[in-house]
């Protein structure tokens, strides 16, 4: 018996005749036997779903679970509502392939025109796509969206989450569109540089807010000083942080990017998450990935399609704009359920809870010695310096089952709040820190 | 298939048509039925060098995208910006919907005449 | 209906309580003014609205679903239940390493796994779907031409068989495309590709089998005047399930190979994603990888590559995709890894075998994991098309074959039946193609209204293209 193949010695008997053949290796007869893999000594015998499980297990709790998390950088711990979980367990989102064959996926290419419509609601802007892989490769495939051909030169902050700067920088070394990192001046960007370095060949500007540090970014003056110099303006921010901030559409941005994970996914270890990538209408057609549009049948009921399909890679080729082919489609189902349980009122809660909490924390930390370094306004991250041994501290939280803030080196952590840690957590950080 | 004795055609279907000192650029009847109905259309900008032989435009249709190539070397004078809204009137009426003007035309490649056309996509349908 | 059509003023869910400090808001210059406009609605409407969205969707277990090149296979539950545990799906990626060493573990136990199985030295899980590995595999390949001061190596070359995201990733990676023909035999012309080979080439890429279902007995051939001519090869791993335990692409010459773990590797593809597209290199490409690679032994560390191109995507990848595929390999082991591949060429070959008679097949001879029929005739003389065809599968619960791919076959249909399916399933479909078939020829009529049984017909693409309603407003 083999594992999930269904038919035993019998039919393969069985079949073979029908086929033809006298003996399945002849089905395999093009192969050359110079290539003919001998016994793969390096794989495992199988093994019952038992014992899979009990290893796989062993094999989880080799890894630390941190009851308290004030870590974010890039990755975010939220309450999850247990719909979410329900929803994308369910199997026939699961398991089903791309929506190709329109008539019996109109289930999934609706949850997407959802999910599309609630990424626009958010960001303020017009077009959104069903979701690319993830917060960095949106933000690369944005900068190259941006790409004309006299203008090839992409401006990009400093301040933004050093994954997607490395990312773009990755995809820059792939299409040989030149990168400028913008320099960070008081945990902002400094939009002085930008309209010193603005030239024809600029493409776009690129900045996240809050950006890497929690600060909130004077955008709508980088967008302006882009705008001035013919590029355009790109601008990553957080979603939950939309329910009580200044969207991208409001501050004037062309194009918005993200990561998606806080919008209901668990943080698993960096992935799967979600990459969220708007636009305003005049770029539609530049924006990669699938898109569903809705539509109508022979009979004139209302229904739903993969649309401007002529954009991608399986019509287009070698001329698309992007290869991008499978996406996050569940992960975006998980983020329309999210914001669909939330709703106008949920998703402000998070935010402000968010936003409050970090402060409470940042007051707590600064009257036991650290400093934070947030100048202006920040959400719910911030970063704190001190002369006390950051290694020691982090040490001393992971032993109450605390995962404190990020180390960026010299000292300084970044520190994160959601609307999952209670007061009692903070004061507890707090109450063991000013022991170190 | 329709087709206009005043106009000169390209064997990859475009047709052409001389307006003083500019050339006016579109797509046959026979290439608007082999490609279906059109949903956008790509169009060079104003100002834009375009090469005899060379791709300057492509239309979509839902499940391909073809180029178009341009018969003569100049710059683009004016484009039919109607299309950008409207492509579906290369469907309706292929022989009005112009899709550039080329101006300062240095260089033309040769030209058949509607009948000479017309023999040519016969013989490629054989 | 669409869940914003549900909404009334007022309604919610309770998630979240007071919360539990001094509120901070922002300051009015940061302020949001626009209004949101989220859905209000109840959480029982919730519930009922995302059930029957899931009813009108057809997964894996609603049917046969041959869609050639995506190996449709069984996703066992059991992969979803080892992904779901706590200590994998609680982990922050930031974590320090000494606390995420069973998330290490894993990733250092698939590498080595999926490196055995391709043939390959290293691997990495950092690339999001397969054609996500593609454009990091390239890169590693203009990486290692540029470190050897021969980056003018300007072109790839990619058979006319190739799928569409070949040379859309050759174009990111500012590659031109280089396009061979196949013969008649459906395999790669020799002869072209010794003319297309020079000192300006950058690599080959190729799946193999093909998208015919073929596999190229010339591949070492192949490899060797690639490799000859001074390019690298790369295996497009979308069909490796036709070989996985019966010969492995390290062994056929080539130096890269993505792999697509929610294909072959029976993770799920959840409407379109996440899947999962690790890419694997022989040892001298390793330097060059993207992320980190695990090392040690008892206790793992993350080291960087010494010459790294860098990051393609935010930390390790999808990762719990790659739990899932782990639990997979380890499930089946190295008989269930080439039971799998037999399997799936069994079925392929049966269920041609079950319909060549009347759909005519683009190639002769046996196939591998999968097959292509061209209704060129069959519209010649019925103007019945492929997507016809497809439409009437529809009607009788089976997922259609790919469409009208690859793009050298003329109104062709790709199956690939995996080989989670029994007999007696592929007879059923069998039945039915040749039905339809029959039904084309006496009354073409009725096919062309296909689908009837849906929640809706055909549905106007022109329409939805040309004028995009892309939100709901």
């Amino acid at each position: 018996m083999g594992k999930y193949t269904p038919n035993g010695e019998n039919e393969r008997r069985e079949m073979l005749e029908v086929i033809g053949a006298g003996a399945l290796e002849e089905l395999f007869s093009d192969i050359p036997s110079q290539v003919r893999a001998g016994e793969l000594e390096g794989l495992p015998e199988g093994a019952s779903e038992l014992e899979v499980m009990r290893r796989m297990k062993k094999t989880a709790d080799k890894n630390r679970v941190f009851p308290t998390v004030f870590r974010g950088a890039g990755a975010y711990r939220h309450y999850i509502p247990a719909m979410v979980k329900n929803v994308i367990s369910k199997e026939n989102f699961q398991t089903a392939y791309t929506p190709y064959q329109a008539e019996i996926s109109q289930g999934i290419l609706q949850s997407i025109f959802e999910y599309q419509t609630m990424i626009c609601d958010i960001t303020g802007m017009d077009v959104s796509n069903a979701s690319v892989y993830d917060g960095a490769s949106a933000a690369a495939e944005a900068v190259s969206m941006c790409r004309e051909r006299k203008r090839n030169k992409a401006l990009v902050s400093a301040a933004v989450n050093p994954y997607a700067v490395e990312t773009i920088k990755t995809y820059c070394f792939g299409n040989g569109m030149e990168l400028e990192i913008v320099p960070v001046r008081d945990g902002v960007t400094d939009t002085g540089y930008i309209r010193d370095h603005m030239d024809e060949s600029v493409a776009c500007v690129l900045i996240q807010s809050p950006n890497y540090y929690g600060n909130i970014e004077r955008a709508e003056e980088a967008g302006e000083i882009a705008h001035a110099g013919g590029a355009k303006f790109i601008m990553s921010v957080n979603p939950i942080s939309l329910g009580v901030l200044k969207s991208p559409g409001e501050l004037g941005a062309d194009i918005a990017v993200g990561e998606g994970q806080p919008l209901g996914l668990p943080l698993s270890f960096g992935g799967p998450y979600l990459g969220f990538m708007a636009c305003r209408e005049k770029l539609m057609r530049k924006l990669p990935g699938r898109i569903v549009g809705q539509t109508e049948d022979h009979k004139g009921r209302t229904g739903y399609v993969l649309t401007l399909q002529a954009r991608e890679q399986h019509i287009r080729r070698e001329k698309a704009s992007s290869n991008i082919c499978s996406n996050q489609a569940l992960c975006a189902l998980a983020a329309g359920v999210y914001l669909s349980v939330m709703g106008n009122e949920g998703l402000k809660k998070a935010a402000v809870q968010c936003m409050s909490k970090a402060h409470y924390l940042a007051e707590g930390l600064e009257s036991i010695g650290f400093t934070v370094e947030n100048k202006g306004e920040f959400f719910h991250e911030f970063v704190t310096a001190s002369s006390k041994d950051s290694d020691e501290a982090l040490r001393r939280l992971e032993d109450a089952g605390i995962l404190g803030g990020y180390p960026l080196g010299d000292g300084r952590l970044l520190w994160c709040c959601t609307e999952l840690n209670t007061r009692e957590e903070m004061d507890k950080v707090i109450g063991i820190l000013k022991e170190v | 298939m329709e087709l206009r004795d005043e106009l000169k055609y390209t064997a990859s279907h475009e047709w052409v048509k001389e307006e003083g000192d500019q050339v006016v650029i579109g797509l046959t009847d026979y290439a608007q039925s082999e490609l279906g109905d059109l949903v956008f259309v790509n169009l060079p900008q104003e100002g834009d060098e375009v090469t005899k032989g060379e791709a300057f435009a492509d239309v979509e249709s839902v499940k391909a995208v073809s180029d178009v190539y341009s018969p003569v070397t100049g710059v683009v004078s004016e484009i039919n910006e109607e299309l950008m809204d409207a492509p579906e009137m290369i469907n309706e009426s292929p022989y009005d919907a112009w899709l550039v003007k080329v101006s300062q035309v240095t260089e033309t490649e040769d030209l058949m005449s509607a009948e000479e056309y017309g023999e040519s996509v016969e013989k490629e349908n054989e | 209906m669409l869940i914003f059509e549900k909404s009334r003023k007022g309604r919610g869910c309770d998630v979240l309580p007071e919360c539990d400090v001094k509120t901070v808001l922002p300051s009015d210059a940061n302020m949001r003014k626009e209004e949101l406009h989220l859905p209000e609605v109840s959480e029982p409407e919730i519930s009922r609205h995302y059930s029957e969205l899931a009813r009108k969707s057809h997964g894996v277990n609603d049917g046969f679903y041959p869609l050639g090149s995506c190996t449709m296979k069984y996703n066992p539950r059991v992969n979803e239940e080892a992904a779901s545990l706590c200590g994998f799906t609680d982990i922050h990626p930031l974590q320090p390493e000494e606390t995420v060493q069973g998330c290490m573990e894993v990733l250092k136990t698939a590498e080595a796994y999926l490196c055995e199985i391709t043939g390959m030295d290293n691997m990495t899980f950092q690339p999001a779907a397969g054609a996500h590995g593609e454009f990091t595999g390239l890169l590693l390949m203009k990486a290692y031409h540029e470190s050897r001061n021969d980056g003018g190596r300007r072109k790839i070359i990619v058979p006319d068989s190739a799928h569409g995201t070949n040379p859309a990733s050759a174009a990111m990676a500012e590659y031109s495309v280089v396009t061979v023909p196949s013969g008649e035999d459906g395999c790669v012309d020799i002869e072209k590709l010794k003319e297309a080979a020079g000192d300006d080439v950058a690599g080959i890429m190729l799946t193999n089998p093909n998208t015919l279902g073929l596999f190229d007995r010339n591949i070492l051939e192949i490899t060797e005047i690639i490799h000859g001519c001074g390019g690298l090869c790369y295996y497009d791993g979308a069909n490796l399930n036709a070989v996985m335990g019966i010969t492995r692409p390290g062994d056929m010459g080539f130096d890269i190979v993505h792999l697509n773990l929610h294909k072959t590797f029976s993770t799920p593809h959840g409407g379109g994603g996440p899947g999962s597209g690790p890419v694997g290199c022989k040892k001298f490409l390793s330097e060059f990888l993207p992320s980190f690679l695990v090392k040690g032994e008892d206790k793992l560390t993350f080291e960087k590559p010494s010459r790294s191109i860098g990051e393609v995507k935010s930390f390790y990848g999808n990762f719990t995709v790659v739990v899932k595929a782990l639990t997979y390999i380890l499930t089946l082991g190295r008989e269930g890894i080439k039971d799998a591949a037999e399997n799936a060429v069994l079925n392929a070959n049966y269920m041609m075998a079950k319909l060549k008679d009347i759909y005519p097949m683009a190639c002769r001879g046996f196939c591998m994991h999968e097959f292509v029929m061209s209704l060129s005739q069959l519209k010649k003389e019925t103007g019945m098309t492929a997507m016809d065809i497809a439409k009437g599968l529809l009607d009788h619960g089976i997922h259609p074959p790919t469409m009208y791919f690859p793009l050298i076959v003329d109104e062709a249909l790709m199956a690939e039946p995996t080989e989670t399916e029994s007999k007696e399933t592929i007879d059923e479909a069998a039945a039915v193609f040749r039905e339809l078939f029959e039904t084309a020829r006496t009354s073409p009529e009725l096919l062309h209204q296909a689908p009837v049984k849906t929640l809706v017909t055909r549905l106007d693409e022109v329409k939805a293209a040309r004028h995009p309603v892309l939100r709901y407003r």
